[in-house]
C-alpha cells in the first residue's frame, strides 16, 4: 500500500496504523494522526490504513 | 505568588528548550538556574526525539508543550491532543501565529482555539498580545493564565509597551500573568516582575548566550530579585530631588 509517511512516499505492508509504526521502526512516545485527525494510541491497533493515506508520527523536541 | 491552574512554581522562571549549543549545555541551564517549568514541543520524530524526552523528565520540572508553528485552530488543536498524549499534561501553551515575520499571535483563532481546548479540558497558556480586550475574551473562553508578548519571539528587545503591560497588570489583577517572548536581558526579566508579573518565560535570550547556563542563572536571579521588589512596594519616582540625609542638625561651617 502506498501512504505518505511524515511527509515521504513509502511503499508499506502494515494494514493498521500500529502495523505500520512496528513496521517502520517507530517506539516510545510518539503520536499519531492521519489525514491531519488525532488518532490515539489505543486506537491505533483498529484503525485500518487505506491507499493515499498521510500519516504523521510526532516525538518530542525541544521548544520554546 | 498566584497558582498556575493550582500549581504554585517554585521560582518565577520558565525555560524554552530549544536551540542550546548541545544537550549537556540545556541539562546544566536547568539544573543552575532551577527554572521551574521547561516548554517542548512535537516534531516529526527523526530518532532523536525519546532521549531528549528522558533527560527532559529526569529534571524533575513541570512540562509546558507548546503549539509553535501552528497557523490554524485545527492545527492547534490536533497540536495540544498530540502532546497531551506523549507529554501527559493538561497544560498547553497555545500559540497561534498569524504572521510569519513578527511571529505575532492571530488573536481571532487564539480565543477559538482556547475555547475549544478547554472544553476538551486542556488547560491553557495563551501566547497573546498585551490587548485588553484580547485578554478579556481567552478569560471568557475559560483561560485562567495568560501570556502577552514582551516583544516578538527571539528578538531581545525586552517589554516593548511598559504601559500596556502595567494596563494589562492592573486589569487582570488577579489572573497569573507570564511575559512570554521577546525577553533579552535579565534587567528585561527584572523589569517585568517589578511590573508585578507573576512569572517569565525565556529561551533564546539563554540558549544564544555565550554561556547558556551562566544566563540561566543570571535570569532566575533577576527574576526573584523583580519579583520581591515588587512585593516590597518600590517608591514612586518623582522629578525633583530630595536628600535623603537629615537637613536638621548639619554644623554651621560655611
Amino acid at each position: 500500500m502506498k501512504i505518505v509517511l511524515n511527509g515521504e512516499p513509502r511503499n508499506v505492508r502494515a494494514e493498521t496504523l500500529s502495523d505500520l509504526l512496528e513496521e517502520c521502526g517507530y517506539s516510545g512516545a510518539v503520536a499519531t494522526a492521519v489525514n491531519e485527525a488525532f488518532v490515539a494510541s489505543n486506537l491505533r491497533i483498529a484503525h485500518k490504513l487505506t491507499d493515499g493515506d498521510r500519516v504523521e508520527v510526532v516525538a518530542p523536541m525541544q521548544g520554546g | 505568588m498566584k497558582a498556575f491552574y493550582g500549581t504554585k512554581l517554585p521560582n518565577p522562571l520558565m525555560l524554552g528548550t530549544a536551540q542550546y549549543p548541545s544537550p549537556a549545555i540545556l541539562e546544566q541551564s536547568f539544573r543552575k538556574s532551577s527554572a521551574a517549568v521547561a516548554t517542548v514541543s512535537l516534531r516529526r520524530e527523526s530518532g532523536a526525539g525519546q532521549t531528549f524526552w528522558q533527560m527532559i523528565q529526569d529534571l524533575g520540572v513541570l512540562i509546558l508543550p507548546n503549539t509553535a508553528g501552528c497557523h490554524t485552530v485545527k492545527e492547534a488543536v490536533t497540536t495540544s491532543h498530540m502532546a497531551h498524549e506523549v507529554f501527559g499534561t493538561r497544560w498547553i501553551k497555545l500559540e497561534l501565529i498569524g504572521h510569519t515575520d513578527s511571529l505575532q499571535p492571530d488573536v481571532f483563532q487564539l480565543v477559538e482555539a482556547a475555547r475549544i481546548l478547554t472544553e476538551d479540558g486542556f488547560q491553557v497558556f495563551p501566547y497573546t498580545t498585551d490587548d485588553l480586550i484580547v485578554g478579556e475574551r481567552l478569560l471568557g473562553a475559560g483561560c485562567e493564565v495568560l501570556m502577552p508578548w514582551g516583544a516578538p519571539i527571539g528578538s531581545g528587545r525586552g517589554l516593548n509597551n511598559e504601559y500596556a503591560l502595567r494596563a494589562m497588570r492592573a486589569e487582570f489583577a488577579d489572573v497569573p500573568l507570564v511575559i512570554d517572548a521577546g525577553i533579552g536581558l535579565p534587567s528585561h526579566a527584572a523589569r517585568a516582575m517589578e511590573l508585578g508579573y507573576d512569572a517569565v518565560l525565556v529561551n533564546t535570550a539563554v540558549a544564544r548566550a555565550g554561556d547558556p547556563a551562566m544566563m540561566a542563572r543570571a535570569m532566575v536571579r533577576a527574576v526573584k530579585a523583580g519579583q520581591l521588589a515588587y512585593q516590597a512596594d518600590p517608591i514612586e519616582a518623582r522629578d525633583m530631588a530630595e536628600p535623603s540625609t537629615p537637613v536638621i542638625g548639619k554644623a554651621f561651617l560655611s
